[in-house]
Order: structure tokens, then C-alpha cells, then sequence
């Protein structure tokens, strides 16, 4: 994804010269062609992510649209109050990214462990918060985010992530904020679908097939927000839906699609209301050793065939 | 230099005290200790356009305490970003006059409360200015205390790193902090050779003096530095019962107490 990221960046750039790219002096191996091709538009600013997203404040109250790069959780925890109070609350062009999204530095401990800033970045108001799902979906998403002006935060994964709407021929195409994209239809008999968002894509997408599961997939590159009416239908269509996330049960992106729930029943928009079941860290730090698909095991991030059982369904629910 | 700086120094100190009294707000010694600067720079200095803040050519001045921002606003005011009367309701139910700096009000590019913010946002501001070969420069004014704060010390790494030469720093160094006196609390000392050490143009000013300060501010840019003025202020100046007050930080003068402190500003 990161690749895909920095080729579509310098892509963008070509068009468009408000684009600034900031890095906190991570980026090795990433950041150079972009840094050779527009050096006036690029600058290391050390290792010091508030002063880099106070800079990108600066930098976009002159009318840049600036994108600032770092890993894990440095260019959102560390300087949270920067991007609350400096890029968004000021409204501006700031386009916030982070490489190494939930386990992708599993080995590094839990300091790399990049699995509550979607929470937080959620609820900071008017900031956008994605996760897209592989690397079609990053360059989309990216080439999107560019027409929009305002903050924005993006959760990629590492490097090398198969391209799995490419490889199941489903569509990538990113027209408006909050979109959510359909990577598996099962047949109509199915009433079960499976929301990822971020990198869990690929597990699912090999996972239900592989298990001989008949349920629909889809793809959720945004956590916030999340396009209303297109969940209001998918609410209508399943019986029983499986969200999964990289993330920490509280406040993640499960969190997100059952406050809506919530909130279509209270304003009684939904003729019946689907089970929903929450696959998300529950409330753990990981301090051992072990890759990315290791960690996610220990923190139960699996789907199990029992959960697609149609005693799943909670039928005595009224909206 | 006229009276204009020294007459409108006195008029921001009659306006702020009047609006802290009304809102019963707080942080009037903080926003005196800063008044002088802001009455030359405003008067003096700042290349503005009170009919169009968003003049692409101005000078940008970001104030990082916000919560002095009492006088930032009488000084906007006064000089007709908008209508003086505004400030009458200032910090009242549904005013746009919060009291940290808005920057929803004209003339205000960046509002401030938590402290530490404002320095590398106008790293930002000078960096852009640089990369477009642009001549207006940026001014950040901080407190002593915070100083305190991490992030400005990476934006002072920063700055002379990319050779900001556009961007003024100024230290109101009043020597009072929310708790203490700074020398007790987090002592800055010794201040002016720390600036130097991280590569900045330094300057000391008695930050009362209008000479001085028109002096420090209109003295031409070491090439490849950012400059620090480093301003010796008095907490609560020009009300005798404020001065050097701690107290002042947090207290509002009431009716009598506004009457004699109004005396006392002429």
C-alpha cells in the first residue's frame, strides 16, 4: 500500500503543485523519488511529529494541501493535539498518513502497534478517517482525498499487500467520501456479509471462499464517514453481519457501523435489524513476539465457520 | 516614532480591562504584559489591511497565548478589523469573542489556547513563505512559561535549520507563570544563550520600551537566521496593584477596582 501511495502521490503531484509532502524523517526506501522529483515541495522535518503537523497547519493556511508520513502511531498519538486543535478544528488541507496500520510492524512491540487511532481520530470533528483495504483502493482513495479540501486521516498497511479487488475482478472506484465498495456478492440466498475495513481485506477475501462460505464481502475504505444510505440498504439486505478491523473493540470501526444501527432504529428507518458481531482486540496490549497474521490470531481477529451459522441470527429483534 | 504606538498601548489597556471586567474573565496580567509589543507592532510594524485580513501580501502574526488574546482583540479592534462595540460582548453567551484567540475573527490567523501550538505553525507559515520567494514575513509572540512546552523546542531546532530568516519569535518574559515565577518553576535561564546555542539571531528589549521595541522589530534580518527578541515585560503592567502579581493571571477586577485601574491608564 505504500508504494501505491507514493506512486499516486507523485502522480497527483505532477498535476496539481499544492502538493507538499512532509516526512518526520521515516519514509527510507519510500519517500526518495517523490523528494528528487519536487524538492521544493518536500522537506524532512526531523523527528518531531508536533512540529510537523504544526508545520503542515502553517504550510496549508498558504493554501498547500499537505500530506505528512510517518509510521504506527507517530503521526497521529504523538501529536493528537496538533491535528485536533492546528489542522482540523482550522479546517485545513492536511492530509494525515500513516504507514504500518493495526499489527504490520507485529515484531516491534506494542509501541509500533498502530490499533486505537482510528477511535481517536473519529472523534475529532470533520476529520475524514480511512482505511482502505489494498492498494487499488489506497491509489483511488488517495486520488479522491486530493479533490477534497480538508483534513483527513489515512490508515495503510506496509508493503507488498496483494491487490485483491485486481484478483476477485471486483471494481475499485471511489467517486465520494464515505463510500463503501462491494468485493464479494454471495448469491441471493445469502444473508450474511462481512464488513473489512483496512488491511483485513485480503484475510477475508481468501478466507470465505477458502472455507466454502456463502456470504457477500465488502470493503469499507472509510471509517468516517460512512456513506449513509448505502449502509441503510445493507442493514436491509443481511440478517447477520460480521464486521472485523485491526482496531480495538472501543470506538473502532465495529463501533462506528452499530452507532449507526442505532441510530437508524431510533429514527425508525429500518424494517428489521440485523445481528451484527463485532471481530476487534478486546481491550489487549500484544507484547510478544510474532508476525502479523501470529498477533492477529492471539488478539481472536479470525473469522470461524460457527460464526456463519444461521443460529447466529437473533431473530426476535424489532426496530 | 509618533505617540501613536504609546496612545494606542493605552487604549488596548482601557479596552481589555473593561471587557475582562464585563465577562469577569481572566489572564488581564498576561495580556498587559504584552500590550506595548502589540501597540508598535500594530501600530508600527505590521504591513495589514484591516479592510482585507486575508491580504495575500500582509505580514502574518500569530499569537500562541491565547489566553491573553483580551488585548490581541482590542488591538484588532481598535485599529477596525471590525466594530469596536463587538468587544462588548465579549465572552458573553453566543459571542464569536471566545476568550482564547478565534480565528473566526478578522485579523486572528490562528487561534491558540493550548500552549506551545502557534511557533511551529509559523514555521509552517515561513516555510511557505520561503518556497514562494514571498516578502511578507511571520511573527509568533509567546509566553515565558510556555517555553516549557516540548514542541516549540523542536520548531527552535527547526527554524534555523531551514534558515528562516522571515520568521520573528518574540518572548514576552514576564517571568510569571500559572503557578509560580518561572525561575521557580521551569527556569528558562539562561534564555538568550540557549537561542544562540540552537542558531538563532538573538535580541534583549525592555518590552515596555516603544523605542526598543520599534528598534528590535525593524532591525533587518541576520541572513540564513530566525530571529528571537527576547522582551523583559512586567505581568500586568501599567496597573500598579497587578503588577508582578500572580494573582492577575487569574483574578477580574470589579467595579471599583476597574475605576482605579482606568485612573491609573492615561
Amino acid at each position: 500500500m505504500r508504494t501505491a501511495f507514493i506512486n499516486e502521490l507523485i502522480n497527483l503531484a505532477r498535476e496539481n503543485e499544492r502538493i507538499f509532502l512532509l516526512v518526520a524523517d521515516l519514509g527510507f526506501s519510500v519517500v526518495e523519488p517523490f523528494a528528487e522529483e519536487f524538492p521544493t515541495r518536500y522537506l524532512n522535518v526531523g523527528i518531531a511529529e508536533q512540529n510537523m503537523a504544526g508545520i503542515a497547519a502553517g504550510l496549508a493556511m498558504e493554501d498547500y494541501c499537505v500530506f505528512i508520513y510517518s509510521i504506527g502511531n507517530f503521526p497521529t498519538l504523538r501529536c493528537i493535539e496538533q491535528i485536533r486543535n492546528d489542522i482540523t478544528y482550522h479546517d485545513l488541507d492536511v492530509k494525515i498518513v500513516a504507514v504500518g496500520g493495526g499489527y504490520s510492524y507485529a515484531a516491534l512491540g506494542p509501541s509500533h502497534h498502530t490499533t486505537e487511532e482510528l477511535g481517536m481520530m473519529r472523534t475529532i470533528p470533520g476529520l475524514i478517517v480511512c482505511a482502505p483495504g489494498d492498494p487499488d483502493e489506497t491509489r483511488m482513495l488517495i486520488r479522491h482525498l486530493v479533490t477534497h479540501r480538508g483534513p483527513a486521516y489515512i490508515r495503510l498497511g506496509k508493503a507488498g499487500e496483494p491487490k485483491v479487488h485486481e484478483r476477485l475482478g471486483s471494481e475499485v472506484r471511489i467517486e465520494r467520501i464515505g463510500q463503501i465498495l462491494p468485493v464479494i456478492q454471495a448469491s441471493d440466498s445469502s444473508s450474511i456479509a462481512v464488513f473489512s475495513t483496512g488491511s483485513m481485506l485480503d484475510y477475508c477475501a481468501s478466507y470465505l471462499p477458502a472455507h466454502g462460505i456463502m456470504a457477500s464481502l465488502y470493503s469499507f475504505p472509510f471509517v468516517k464517514p460512512i456513506n449513509r444510505e448505502q449502509l441503510l440498504d445493507l442493514f436491509q439486505t443481511y440478517d447477520l453481519i460480521i464486521t472485523i478491523e485491526e482496531h480495538q473493540r472501543s470506538a473502532g470501526f465495529g463501533s462506528a457501523v452499530i452507532e449507526m444501527l442505532h441510530d437508524f432504529m431510533t429514527e425508525r428507518a429500518l424494517s428489521k435489524v440485523p445481528t451484527i458481531r463485532r471481530i476487534a482486540i478486546d481491550d489487549l496490549f500484544i507484547s510478544c513476539a510474532g508476525t502479523q497474521s501470529y498477533l492477529r490470531e492471539q488478539a481472536g481477529l479470525c473469522l470461524k465457520p460457527e460464526y456463519f451459522q444461521s443460529n447466529e441470527i437473533h431473530r426476535n429483534q424489532h426496530p | 516614532m509618533s505617540n501613536e504606538s504609546l496612545n494606542l498601548a493605552n487604549e488596548i489597556r482601557r479596552t481589555a480591562l473593561k471587557m475582562v471586567h464585563r465577562a469577569n474573565a481572566s489572564h488581564i496580567g498576561g495580556a498587559f504584559s504584552m500590550t506595548d509589543i502589540l501597540a508598535v507592532m500594530y501600530s508600527e510594524i505590521l504591513r495589514l489591511d484591516p479592510a482585507a485580513p486575508k491580504w495575500p501580501e500582509r505580514d502574518r502574526f500569530l499569537l500562541s497565548k491565547g489566553h491573553a488574546c483580551s488585548a490581541h482583540y482590542a488591538v484588532l479592534g481598535l485599529k477596525g478589523f471590525f466594530d469596536l462595540s463587538e468587544l462588548d460582548g465579549y465572552a458573553s453567551n453566543g459571542s464569536r469573542f471566545i476568550s482564547h484567540t478565534s480565528y473566526h475573527i478578522p485579523g486572528v490567523e490562528f487561534s491558540a489556547g493550548s500552549l506551545g501550538h502557534a511557533l511551529p505553525v509559523a514555521c509552517g507559515l515561513a516555510v511557505a513563505g520561503k518556497r514562494r520567494q514571498q516578502n511578507w514575513r511571520v511573527y509568533c509572540l509567546v509566553s515565558d512559561g510556555e517555553l516549557d512546552e516540548g514542541s516549540n523546542w523542536e520548531a527552535i531546532l527547526f527554524a534555523p535549520q531551514q534558515q528562516l530568516d522571515n520568521l520573528i519569535l518574540i518572548v514576552d518574559y514576564n517571568k510569571i507563570q500559572s503557578l509560580g515565577f518561572v525561575k521557580d518553576v521551569i527556569d528558562l535561564e539562561p534564555l538568550a544563550e540557549k537561542f544562540t546555542s540552537f542558531g538563532w539571531s538573538v535580541i534583549e528589549i525592555n518590552g515596555h520600551d516603544h523605542a526598543e521595541i520599534f528598534e528590535s522589530l525593524s532591525t533587518s534580518p541576520e541572513p540564513g537566521k530566525p530571529t528571537v527578541i527576547i522582551a523583559h515585560t512586567v505581568k500586568g503592567k501599567g496597573v500598579d496593584f497587578m503588577e508582578n502579581k500572580l494573582l492577575w493571571h487569574y483574578k477580574s477586577p470589579d467595579a471599583s477596582q476597574l475605576q482605579e485601574a482606568l485612573g491609573q491608564i492615561c
